[in-house]
């Protein structure tokens, strides 16, 4: 039994879970005597830390750098509107201990890379990705199998999200399920392809079950098996994982023993060269001022959705991205064309498509419309 | 010719006309992915890199079993089966 002991306030408190037997004075004390890492406070580590520290887990430790914005408060449900302008971490500290203040919360501000990854790690039970990049879960993915540490996976895109539990003694870890990351650009992010905000809190709350149910060891974890949730549909699936016996981390020959340079793993992969940036092919926000303020005969295609247009646009010529290809002989090989999308992402990968259809005088616009907006035209609505 | 159906997911419904799913004809794994990319072309960079291998970042499943732990590409299928492409998706922080 865990060498800690409950107060009268915290039996009161934890009632319901002391009267079922799964739980009890046992597992109450495990969860007490527990600490987890949050590796993330935004759409997954809110409902992640709210439910964690309303059932009583000692020690919470969150891994975040970012401030609260207008645009978070739609899923992340740790930050009120008050806190907007304010560190995640200081209104994520602030809420937890205001549910439960017999819980521990420690903040750590930093981006988690591969020189603070391991130490970090080493404090902590049990590691919850919530992260919301394909570097970060490769990072916390090898740094939880070389600690030993059970990964507690969630991710989310649109209306869709998947779960599972990586790097238990004898299961699967992330990379055995997916070995290399896609290439950038090919996955839009949740900042482009939008995300339901009720989506991380279905997500969240799944991977918080999973990591009480490691914690007082009842049940059956996610372990090896895939879950898939589908929220336009409410359905969900699941597949089987299984430990691939040549994963580079965790199989028999390995070849990753120490943690690499993740911003390169998934930055550049060798036999995919399509999405290579070449100067030519890209124009600043300055730069498109000044040639509109010149008069200059620019083409501007928005490769957008049509209700992001009607948020905020250049009067540019709407074609979404996925309309291109049949749409292509819309536009003229002879004209500068300037693509552009919400912050970048789309808009590349239109430029590859059009330079390979024969375009030579396109230019994609960094940053995006949001750029433009931060920094050309204050008015615009950002979203 | 026998048929069977493959679930797209949401980040490549853009190649597929927002289908959510295509029923292809093929009697093998491979033989279906190589269907639905002749019918959505845009897919096929998407799936299979130059040299014509699976991406290594792609996974097909035959109901819920990973291709790569049958006979890959060459796993048959049978009618009832269905075929998902489960992609990597990244995004809970932001």
């Amino acid at each position: 039994m865990a060498n800690v002991d409950l107060s009268g306030e915290e039996i009161r408190r934890y009632g319901r879970h002391l009267i079922m037997p799964e739980v009890g004075m046992d597992g109450q004390k495990k969860l007490k005597a527990a600490s987890i890492l949050l590796v993330g406070a935004g759409g997954l580590g809110s409902p992640l830390g709210l439910y964690l520290a309303a059932a009583g887990v000692g020690r919470i430790g969150i891994v975040d750098f970012d401030v609260v914005d207008y645009s978070n408060l739609q899923r992340q449900i740790l930050h009120s509107t008050k806190d907007v302008g304010r560190p995640k971490l200081a209104s994520a500290k602030e809420r937890l201990e205001g549910i439960n203040p017999f819980v521990k919360i420690e903040t750590h501000e930093m981006h988690l890379n591969s020189e603070n990854a391991l130490g970090l790690f080493a404090e902590y039970d049990i590691i919850i990705d919530g992260t919301d990049n394909f570097p970060t879960r490769y990072l916390v993915n090898d740094a939880c199998v070389l600690t030993g540490k059970p990964n507690v996976y969630g991710s989310i895109f649109r209306f869709e999200g998947q779960a599972s539990v990586f790097a238990t003694k004898d299961g699967p870890c992330y990379r055995c399920l997916y070995p290399e990351p896609p290439p950038p650009g090919l996955v839009p992010s949740c900042a482009e392809g939008g995300v339901l905000g009720i989506l991380p809190g279905i997500i969240g709350t799944i991977q918080a079950n999973e990591a009480v149910k490691l914690i007082i060891g009842k049940g059956e974890p996610l372990a090896g098996r895939l879950l898939l949730f589908d929220a336009l549909k409410t359905k969900f699936r699941e597949l089987k994982l299984r430990k691939n016996p040549d994963c580079p981390v965790c199989g028999q020959h390995r070849t990753i023993t120490s943690l690499i340079d993740y911003e390169a793993f998934c930055g550049v992969q060798a036999g995919w060269d399509t999405f290579t940036r070449e100067e030519q092919y890209e124009i600043t926000v300055d730069q498109l001022k000044q040639r509109l303020d010149k008069k200059d005969d620019l083409f501007i295609l928005d490769v957008r959705e049509p209700q992001e247009y009607q948020i905020c646009n250049l009067n540019g010529y709407l074609i979404p991205l996925r309309d291109l290809p049949k749409r292509i002989n819309e536009l003229d090989t002879a004209k500068e064309i300037v693509v552009h999308c919400k912050v970048g992402g789309r808009s590349r990968q239109a430029v590859e498509f059009m330079k390979q259809a024969g375009f030579r005088k396109v230019k994609n616009l960094v940053g995006g419309i949001d750029e433009w907006a931060e920094v050309i035209d204050p008015t615009m609505p950002r979203y | 010719m026998m048929s069977f159906q493959i679930l797209i997911p949401t980040p490549l419904r853009q190649f597929t006309n927002n289908q959510e799913s295509v029923t292809v004809e093929g009697k093998s794994v491979g033989e279906g992915l190589k269907n639905l990319c002749t019918r959505h072309s845009a897919l096929q960079k998407h799936l299979y890199s130059d040299d014509g291998r699976l991406r290594n970042f792609v996974n097909i499943y035959v109901n819920d079993e990973d291709i790569r732990y049958l006979q890959k590409e060459a796993t048959q299928v049978a009618e009832k089966d269905v075929v998902s492409i489960i992609p990597s998706i990244a995004g809970g922080r932001e």
